[in-house]
């Protein structure tokens, strides 16, 4: 479904602020897998959904998407294969549209627009609505600016999933809700996940929703695959050892800094 | 009352102005600074090809196509080359005059016995008719004019508001509401900015051959200040719809235009300068944009003391 092969991205190249985000990243997902990415800040793990979505091109390494060699191809254009939930709740929706005419946006995600009526048939649009239970299938004419971040999000994730994408991509979308609506969103989440079988790339920062979401997990350090679980050994994963393993990767981080200090000292 | 029908008819023409201008400006959030150029390019090149004796209809289609082009240009400019989008709209507007002077060949063309779109309403009355209405006396022919003019604006706001609704029109709603959404549902941003603009443009153009067909002479001055203008109208429509909904956007630009014609042609019988009037203009447009937040701070201001 999809196959990431040495994905290497460096940004302002050559400048004093130089961030190597991908180092060398190689993963390949099979269709309807959930996989959960996690990572220390700077991981690169934000970097590398962008990297698949094409907001940029990447400087080497190949991405294919259901075989199609995606590499080169602009953001606009993957998008007929790609649903995706930003981190911010307001990245996701028009906030001067109603929250009918976004979906309906939502609904043609890919396909040519043409001139015929935008808001033509809603009813099917109002069910989608509806089987969320969040009560706003009633006020599909309302202006989206209006509602709260924890319904924009959930607008989000069902635009995102309106049209089954082959790949839905996930960026921390619950880290800037309070805890009540990141519950609801998560619950939302995994439903159309389990229900569509979409085949998920999700970033998260929270332990829990690492451990007990999805079927493979990887972690991410300094651009790079530090670890790649699945099957019984993602099943067996808890909060605990997750944190464990960060806490390893830590030292591991202080050894190194320590190590360049230590050769700093001896040879400068 | 001869002044109010003046007024109507060119508040009307100059609503297409400010469509244009609330297709840049609002829907696309684009500060496009092309539309002084491509106003006297359609006038330019409705009087050049009326003075060739060419269809009014036709003459007026072409102006309109060649304004579509110039804002065509500005987002090439802005979305392919990456320009800023205040900076692509002067470089445009710049390279427009000189345009606008070659396609004219002279600074000025009067236009005094060529048949135009409006000349053909005219006939539909006698120089001599009038239309008594109280102790006003109306010549038919500014009537039909005005009818005419009224029939364009209908069609062309109709078409407009139509379009906003459609899929194409509501994807180029939500490019200047939310680019990075839209996008990522599959739009090319860069390819709809700039259609955006050359419709806008478009419209600007036609305003800019009817006005020269109304007033009878076109000139390469034509266009200054008129980006401020099409501001002006679109602003007065909003705050007299007070509503974000397309159509009545659309309804309140075209209000608004008229509406501020009409509060200038007042200005001036109450003896303001000409000279002055794009100053006048500019002061009421800057404090259009900052009454708003002088208005929201003196509300949050008044309970702090407590």
């Amino acid at each position: 479904m999809l196959e990431l092969a040495h994905l290497h991205k460096t940004f302002y190249a050559g400048t004093p602020n130089e961030v190597r985000a991908l180092r060398g990243v190689s993963l390949t997902i099979d269709k309807g897998s959930f996989v959960v990415v996690i990572g220390t800040n700077g991981s690169g793990k934000s970097t590398l959904l962008n990297a698949v979505a094409g907001s940029f091109i990447v400087d080497e390494g190949r991405i294919r998407i259901r075989d199609r060699d995606v590499t080169q191809w602009p953001e606009h254009r993957r998008a007929a294969m790609i649903g995706r939930v930003f981190q911010n709740p307001f990245t996701g929706t028009a906030p001067n549209l109603t929250i009918a005419e976004n979906l309906a946006l939502a609904a043609r995600r890919g396909q040519r627009r043409g001139l015929g009526w935008a808001l033509g048939r809603t009813e099917d649009l109002r069910e989608r609505v509806r089987q969320m239970g969040l009560g706003m299938e009633d006020r599909l004419g309302n202006i989206i600016g209006n509602l709260s971040g924890g319904q924009r999000q959930s607008l989000t994730l069902l635009m995102a999933g309106l049209r089954q994408p082959d790949l839905l991509l996930l960026d921390e979308h619950t880290a800037a809700l309070d805890p009540k609506s990141a519950d609801q969103v998560i619950r939302l989440t995994e439903e159309m996940i389990r229900r569509d079988r979409l085949t998920t790339l999700m970033v998260t920062h929270s332990m829990q929703q690492a451990a007990h979401l999805g079927d493979r997990l990887i972690m991410m350090v300094r651009g790079r695959i530090m670890y790649d679980f699945r099957g019984p050994a993602k099943q067996r994963l808890t909060p605990e050892a997750l944190l464990a393993r960060f806490e390893e990767v830590r030292c591991l981080e202080q050894l190194d800094e320590q190590a360049a200090e230590e050769l700093r000292r001896q040879y400068v | 009352m001869t002044l109010l029908i003046g007024s109507l008819t060119m508040g009307l023409i100059l609503s297409l102005l400010a469509l244009g201008v609330l297709i840049s400006f609002r829907i696309l959030s684009f500060r496009d600074l092309t539309v002084d150029g491509s106003l006297a390019l359609g006038g330019a090149v409705a009087a050049m090809l009326l003075v060739e004796g060419v269809s009014p209809w036709i003459a007026t289609l072409v102006a309109a196509l060649c304004g579509g082009l110039a804002g065509a240009m500005t987002g090439v400019l802005a979305t392919k080359l990456r320009i800023n989008g205040l900076l692509a709209g002067i470089l445009v507007m710049t390279a427009l005059y000189s345009v606008n002077l070659r396609v004219m060949g002279k600074s000025n063309i009067p236009l005094m016995s060529e048949r135009t779109v409006l000349t053909a309403a005219q006939q539909l009355a006698k120089s001599d008719d009038r239309l008594h209405l109280g102790w006003w006396q109306i010549p038919s022919q500014d009537l039909w004019v005005l009818g005419l003019i009224t029939v364009v604006i209908a069609a062309v706001g109709g078409l407009l508001g139509a379009f906003f609704r459609t899929h194409f029109g509501l994807a180029m709603r939500a490019t200047g509401d939310n680019p990075d959404m839209i996008r990522a549902l599959g739009v090319d941003v860069g390819w709809m900015v700039t259609f955006g603009l050359s419709l806008s443009n478009g419209l600007v153009a036609f305003a800019g051959a009817l006005l020269v067909q109304y007033q009878g002479f076109a000139d390469v001055q034509m266009g200054i200040g008129m980006v401020v203008w099409g501001f002006a109208s679109v602003i007065i429509g909003e705050s007299l719809v007070g509503s974000r909904a397309v159509g009545l956007l659309i309804t309140g630009a075209v209000m608004g235009s008229v509406l501020f014609r009409l509060l200038v042609a007042i200005a001036l019988r109450w003896g303001l300068n000409p000279n002055d009037l794009k100053l006048v203009t500019a002061v009421f447009v800057l404090i259009a944009l900052v009454m708003p937040d002088v208005i929201a701070a003196l509300k949050s201001r008044r309970p702090a003391p407590r």
